[in-house]
């Protein structure tokens, strides 16, 4: 008898059955036709998605959106106007492939730098705005960010806006080494003094914001707004889980358990959040008798 | 000296802590517990003393010494109620008129489910607000590790020194090697990329001074420090309110202002 081939009972490689079972579909949205929504499954048309505000209109999930997307859906038509477009970052500690990084980035997202800042307005009402953008090294703040968004605060203190944000970020950038860190104190420096001169600061966190971002011009608003399901937090929750060695429970860091601990003012879906930011800074208007009454 | 080497130096068994910074720059310290809102952080020592003739408000992280009292103080690992106890007492500062010193040393703020649920980023953040407009002298002293948030939630001031073998960092090396490399074993290149040591941040306009180590005789260390402390708080006591809040502003608005 011959001898019997190693793999005679080892089951035919099947290709189907060897998909990567564990991969998760990443929240962005791709230029095809369709995607699929990572929360319900559900497969959807790019444009019905964008006619809904990139969110899921079977189960309300909010895809993340680029800064140009997010202007189009909260500024009036036609009022935004981009301050600092230009500034971009340099590898200012010689940290290695960081200019590799910041080229994939520019490529990556579209975007010069992780926020877009501006003065706008919003249901007739003037004001700042800051966008920052998931798709730039995760929204991460090195010193153009600290820069532009300081810049953003003094050029509102000076002319009395009111200032909204919209934060997503991974924290500060790792590749600016503590340059990004005392980004943080300039940001909060910035706001403190438009705060102290009477204004508004009004932010919406969404997905993700957390680090350094958090610790920072984040959780320094008059009015805290989040996105549903939005992960806000300090710690990422991968580091909380390896300091800690257990799980996290589920929905932990999410908008819906910040606003439950009193973190958050409000919970907002996209679709509301305009009409709620006019609002907001309708009541805020200098000058206005209250009401309207004399 | 390499920079890891530095990062070992900072974290060395046996190298003062913040307390004993305290017991021998300090006279009279009278320590203050708790934040009135939660509970009281023991990796967060704070309180009165007085400074050649003059009253101060101290603020220290504490690491803790041996075992036991390490695991008490959560390694210096402060949670939001030790961010919070250290407000308080800058702001009872503020109202007497005491200058602020702070010594720093942790690896960062706690990460932890309860430093969440209390609000671990809006703690350091209310920090950072609050100390840039403290009307009164702020300084603060890096006498072992400055790690992150954690460390800056107690370094917004006038005037930030560091001991020669401080390290001060956006993210620990280990952090840094494990995300850059995927390999934590990468530590000391990590610490060589992320420019911590005090020689690379008086470089790079982030503090102002660094104190030498007497090759570790810290009694002259501590003979040294009483002094300039003293002198410095007094020079900054003697600005005119608005000039020391905007010489503060400015001290952190041109770092990365580009050219």
């Amino acid at each position: 008898m011959g001898v019997l081939p190693k793999n005679l009972f080892k089951k035919p490689n099947n290709p189907l059955e060897n998909y990567d079972k564990s991969k998760t579909y990443s929240p962005d949205v791709p230029s095809e036709m369709c995607i699929p929504c990572p929360a319900c499954k559900a497969i959807l048309f790019n444009s019905e998605l964008t006619e809904n505000s990139h969110v899921c209109p079977k189960c309300g999930f909010h895809f993340r959106i680029n800064p140009r997307q997010r202007l189009h859906l909260i500024a009036d038509e036609g009022t935004f106007e981009e301050f600092d477009a230009n500034m971009r970052s340099r590898n200012l500690i010689d940290f290695p492939n960081y200019d590799r990084k910041l080229k994939h980035a520019l490529l990556e997202s579209g975007s010069k730098e992780a926020v877009v800042c501006g003065r706008a307005a919003i249901g007739g009402f003037a004001c700042c705005l800051f966008v920052m953008d998931p798709y730039f090294m995760v929204g991460s703040m090195g010193t153009v960010v600290g820069e532009k968004i300081t810049r953003l605060f003094e050029y509102a203190t000076e002319h009395s806006l009111p200032v909204v944000g919209f934060t997503v970020s991974g924290g500060a950038r790792m590749q600016e080494g503590i340059l990004s860190l005392m980004q943080m104190a300039k940001t909060s420096g910035a706001v403190k003094r438009h705060s102290d001169a009477g204004n508004l600061y009004a932010v919406v966190l969404t997905d993700p914001t957390t680090g350094g971002v958090t610790a920072s011009f984040a959780m320094e608003a008059d009015v805290t707004i989040a996105e549903p399901g939005a992960l806000i937090g300090f710690a990422g929750p991968r580091v909380i889980e390896q300091t800690i060695r257990q799980k996290l429970p589920n929905g932990f860091q999410r908008s819906e358990f910040l606003y439950e601990k009193g973190f958050v003012d409000v919970i907002l879906k996209r679709t509301e959040q305009k009409q709620y930011l006019t609002t907001l800074l309708s009541l805020h208007q200098k000058g206005e008798p209250a009401n309207g009454r004399v | 000296m390499d920079a890891y080497e530095r990062v070992t130096n900072a974290r060395a068994k046996g190298r003062p802590t913040g307390l004993a910074f305290i017991r021998n720059l300090f006279e009279d310290f009278l320590e203050m517990h708790g934040d009135r809102r939660f509970g009281d952080d023991s990796a967060v020592v704070a309180g009165i003393a007085r400074l050649d003739g003059m009253p101060v408000t101290v603020i220290a992280l504490e690491r803790g010494v041996d075992t036991k009292d390490k695991i008490e103080r959560n390694f210096g690992m402060a949670h939001p109620e030790g961010y919070r106890k250290a407000l308080r007492q800058m702001k009872l500062a503020e109202k007497f008129g005491r200058p602020v010193v702070c010594l720093v040393d942790t690896s960062g703020a706690y990460c932890g489910i309860g430093a969440e649920e209390r609000g671990q980023g809006l703690a350091i953040a209310e920090n950072l607000m609050e100390m840039m407009t403290l009307k009164t002298p702020v300084l603060s002293i890096l006498i072992g590790e400055g790690g992150s948030g954690g460390a800056l939630g107690l370094a917004v001031a006038d005037e930030v020194w560091m001991l020669e073998n401080a390290v001060y960092s956006v993210i620990s090396p280990e952090g840094c090697a494990s995300i850059l490399w995927k390999d934590p074993s990468k530590v000391k290149e990590a610490a060589a990329c992320l420019k911590l040591t005090a020689e690379d941040l008086l470089g790079l306009g982030v503090i102002e001074r660094i104190i030498g180590e007497e090759d570790g005789n810290f009694d002259a260390v501590y003979d040294l420090l009483r002094g300039e402390i003293a002198a410095t708080l007094r020079r900054n006591r003697e600005l005119p309110i608005d000039e020391l809040l905007q010489r503060r502003y400015d001290r952190f608005r041109k770092i990365g202002a580009g050219k």
